[in-house]
């Protein structure tokens, strides 16, 4: 495991997340959330950092890190790709459109592209059933998307 | 206190409000099985996930069994033990818990002491029905304890004794699911972890997930050839619990049982750790006292208070954890490591052989010491002042090996002269052993008198953190003894923040000190164990007709013929280390 450095300012802002929560052990999760937030994921040395602020093991935090789905350890792209996998989407072909996606951006779900632009996830359900299948690229929503429009989604963002 | 009143089985039990089932039952002889639950009473510890539901029972008027280890009892509640639900849910969630259990008894190290071969003896489970995947993950091979989870039935009692009661935080449960596995952060090499070798994962183990690192099979070797003069050493609390193995009561003392079976072992010499723990209190006694001259003088730089170096599983906690205040701790080595350089340096001189030729073997009742042996600063030109670090266990087995029938051999007496020992050095052993050792040493080298009574039954018992403070005529000495990591952190954590008036304390990295060490024959959870061990400590302290380190002729004539003086120039060089800041160096990967 290299060692990354983590920026000063975004270091700072982590710690101020912990005293908002008065470096509270049980506030383990509600931190790991905002420390998501800040870094987009959750490298061992923001682990590190928040262990030592809220007085636990660094093995306990990783405890929690990998219990929970929604925490991950992997960097997201420049564009994080969300599929819906909900019933909805699954129905109408969700499925073949995430194969569309790992096909032509050459990565598995949780994975970020050689390039460093795009990271694939699966979700479920984004309350737009009736367009279903949903695609998200950030924040942006795409509606009833096919195999053969993911070409032309992935070329929106300059690939 | 609420009485409460209900039926197990039939029997009409009375016990307190809150008490569990599984409890409850035990006051009228009624046993349920376990199998995750785990408790050692003196020591205020206890686990009980409920997780692995081997002790499910049967509550009239409940719809679903009741996990006995975590459900209270209520008035009037009728309990099933033994009916036919109970008995197929349990042997179900066994045969379920098999199915992802390598079927390796015949090789397992933890063969014949294992709780999960036991329950499905006791079971009676002949087959395993289930035919599904089984989890598997790298073994995981450190300087003192071996990782094989694919053995782990995920009780998660290693969990409770790293973090809740030794602090040291290097395990946690990972993953979910059929994923989960016990692991350190970022399931990196236990080596990585800030984990201090202390072996209590190991010792609550039901399973051979957690085992030793086994160097038996060196220490046969050496005995092999010819060209290797080869010496071996012994902890005081070896001899309080080796008996164990051997089926005897616990608290037995086999001293010269042990002496005999190591003889014809084919050890060169026989020679006594208790040697070198009197040692230790010379030169750690002089230092508390030459800190206390410059405290009292005025000095303001001098460290108080001064704690004890022997216990490497706590010299590798404060090194992690409290790097800061390292120069707190006594310069002393461990006795394992006084010993080593005596016999190399001295002894192999006195023999007229080279030091490479001599192999040093020490019987220890902990897992640290395998670690603590293999360090860089113990060793001269790659050659390590002691070569090899045995369990308790590791040594019944080389006897049990040896064909050698334990019980009928006749005691015999140590080799000398680095086996001639005191009380003192003897009660090392067991927790507040030895401080008690240095109270005798240092009272007498500061008073001038001789002590009336040799007894400080003020620093001695089981509880977790204890303080008294100990006349040194006209002289209050404040003493602290912390055993467990978790009180010593409690210790540490006054000491960091200024609010410790402590002169000297003594910590002990295993609950009940080294006689409850991760290498000593298994408890199984029975704390009465560990109390007939310190009890027979004592008692081989009270047989010995010296009992003050020094006062031991052999100590004195090396001092004479050797070292010169205790914190003298020969002393400092062979006798005392210095510690290192490795907070650093955990979860640095490269």
């Amino acid at each position: 495991m290299a060692k990354i450095k983590l920026s000063e300012r975004k270091t700072e802002e982590l710690k101020e997340v912990c005293r908002t929560f008065r470096n509270e052990k049980g506030e383990l999760i509600n931190v790991l959330h905002k420390a998501q937030g800040i870094f987009g994921y959750l490298p061992a040395e923001v682990q590190e950092l928040i262990a030592k602020e809220l007085n636990v093991s660094v093995a306990h935090v990783y405890g929690v890190v990998t219990f929970y789905s929604f925490f991950t350890m992997v960097p997201k792209g420049e564009h994080p790709i969300s599929i819906c996998l909900g019933t909805a989407c699954y129905v109408r072909g969700a499925e073949k459109v995430l194969d569309e996606f790992k096909r032509i951006l050459k990565v598995q779900v949780g994975e970020v592209s050689a390039d460093g632009k795009f990271s694939l996830s699966c979700l479920r359900c984004v309350g737009a059933c009736g367009l279903a299948p949903v695609v998200m690229v950030g924040d942006k929503v795409y509606g009833r998307v096919s195999p053969e429009g993911v070409r032309d989604i992935i070329a929106e963002y300059g690939n | 206190m609420e009485m409460i009143t209900l039926t197990i089985d039939g029997k009409f039990v009375e016990v307190e409000k809150n008490t569990t089932i599984l409890k409850a039952a035990r006051t009228v002889g009624i046993e349920i099985p376990t199998l995750c639950y785990f408790q050692l009473k003196d020591m205020e510890i206890e686990n009980r996930p409920g997780g692995c539901r081997i002790c499910v029972v049967e509550v009239l008027g409940r719809r679903n069994l009741a996990p006995a280890c975590c459900t209270a009892v209520s008035p009037g509640m009728e309990v099933k033990t033994h009916s036919i639900r109970v008995l197929n849910a349990r042997r179900t969630v066994l045969e379920l818990i098999l199915s992802d259990h390598p079927a390796e008894c015949l090789t397992c190290a933890k063969s014949g002491n294992c709780e999960l071969q036991k329950m499905a003896h006791q079971l009676g489970v002949r087959e395993i029905p289930f035919q599904g995947a089984q989890s598997t993950y790298r073994k995981d091979t450190s300087p003192a304890i071996i990782r094989d989870i694919d053995k782990c039935i995920m009780c998660r009692r290693c969990e409770m004794m790293c973090n809740d009661v030794q602090t040291v935080g290097a395990l946690s449960a990972i993953n979910r699911g059929f994923m989960a596995v016990v692991a350190p952060a970022f399931e990196m090499n236990l080596e990585k972890s800030p984990c201090t070798y202390c072996g209590q994962c190991v010792s609550v183990c039901p399973t051979g997930a957690l085992t030793e690192v086994d160097h038996s099979r060196n220490v046969v070797n050496a005995l092999a050839d010819p060209a290797k003069t080869v010496v071996v050493q012994t902890a005081p609390a070896v001899r309080a619990a080796l008996g164990e193995e051997f089926d005897l009561e616990p608290g037995t003392l086999v001293t010269g049982k042990m002496v005999a079976a190591l003889r014809r072992l084919g050890f060169d010499y026989v020679f006594d750790t208790d040697f070198a723990a009197d040692l230790t209190i010379m030169e750690e006694g002089s230092e508390l006292l030459n800190r206390l001259a410059r405290y009292l003088k005025g000095d303001k730089t001098v460290k108080l208070p001064m704690l004890t170096s022997c216990c490497p599983g706590w010299v590798n906690f404060f090194e992690y954890n409290f790097p800061e205040l390292r120069d707190i701790p006594s310069t002393a080595k461990s006795p394992q490591q006084m010993f080593g350089p005596i016999a190399k340096e001295y002894f192999a001189k006195k023999l007229g052989i080279d030091r490479r030729n001599m192999i040093v073997v020490s019987i220890m009742p902990c897992l640290a010491k395998k670690y603590e042996c293999q360090r860089e600063e113990f060793k001269i030109n790659g050659d390590p002042d002691v070569n090899y670090s045995l369990s308790t266990r590791e040594l019944a087995q080389l006897i049990k090996q040896a064909n050698i029938d334990f019980n009928v051999l006749q005691a015999e007496k140590f080799d000398q002269p680095l086996g001639e020992s005191t009380g003192a050095g003897v009660i090392f052993g067991t927790t507040g052993g030895v401080i008690e050792a240095a109270c005798r040493t240092a009272y007498e080298l500061h008073t001038e008198k001789k002590l009336k009574k040799l007894e400080f039954k003020e620093l001695r018992g089981f509880e977790g953190i204890r303080h008294a403070t100990i006349d040194f005529d006209g002289l209050p000495i404040n003493i602290g003894i912390a055993h467990g990591l978790g009180n010593a952190r409690k210790l540490l954590e006054d000491i960091k923040s200024g609010k410790s008036d402590f002169h000297a304390i003594e910590i002990m990295a295993c609950p009940g000190g080294c006689i409850g060490g991760g290498g000593q024959p298994y408890h199984h959870g029975d704390s009465a164990i560990l109390q007939k061990r310190a009890a027979a400590i004592y008692k081989e302290d009270e047989g010995k007709t010296i009992r003050k380190s020094h006062e031991n002729p052999f100590i004195i004539a090396l001092y004479k013929e050797f070292l010169g003086k205790p914190l003298g120039e020969k002393s400092h060089h062979l006798l005392h280390t210095k510690y290192f800041d490795r907070s650093a160096s955990v979860l640095v990967d490269e």
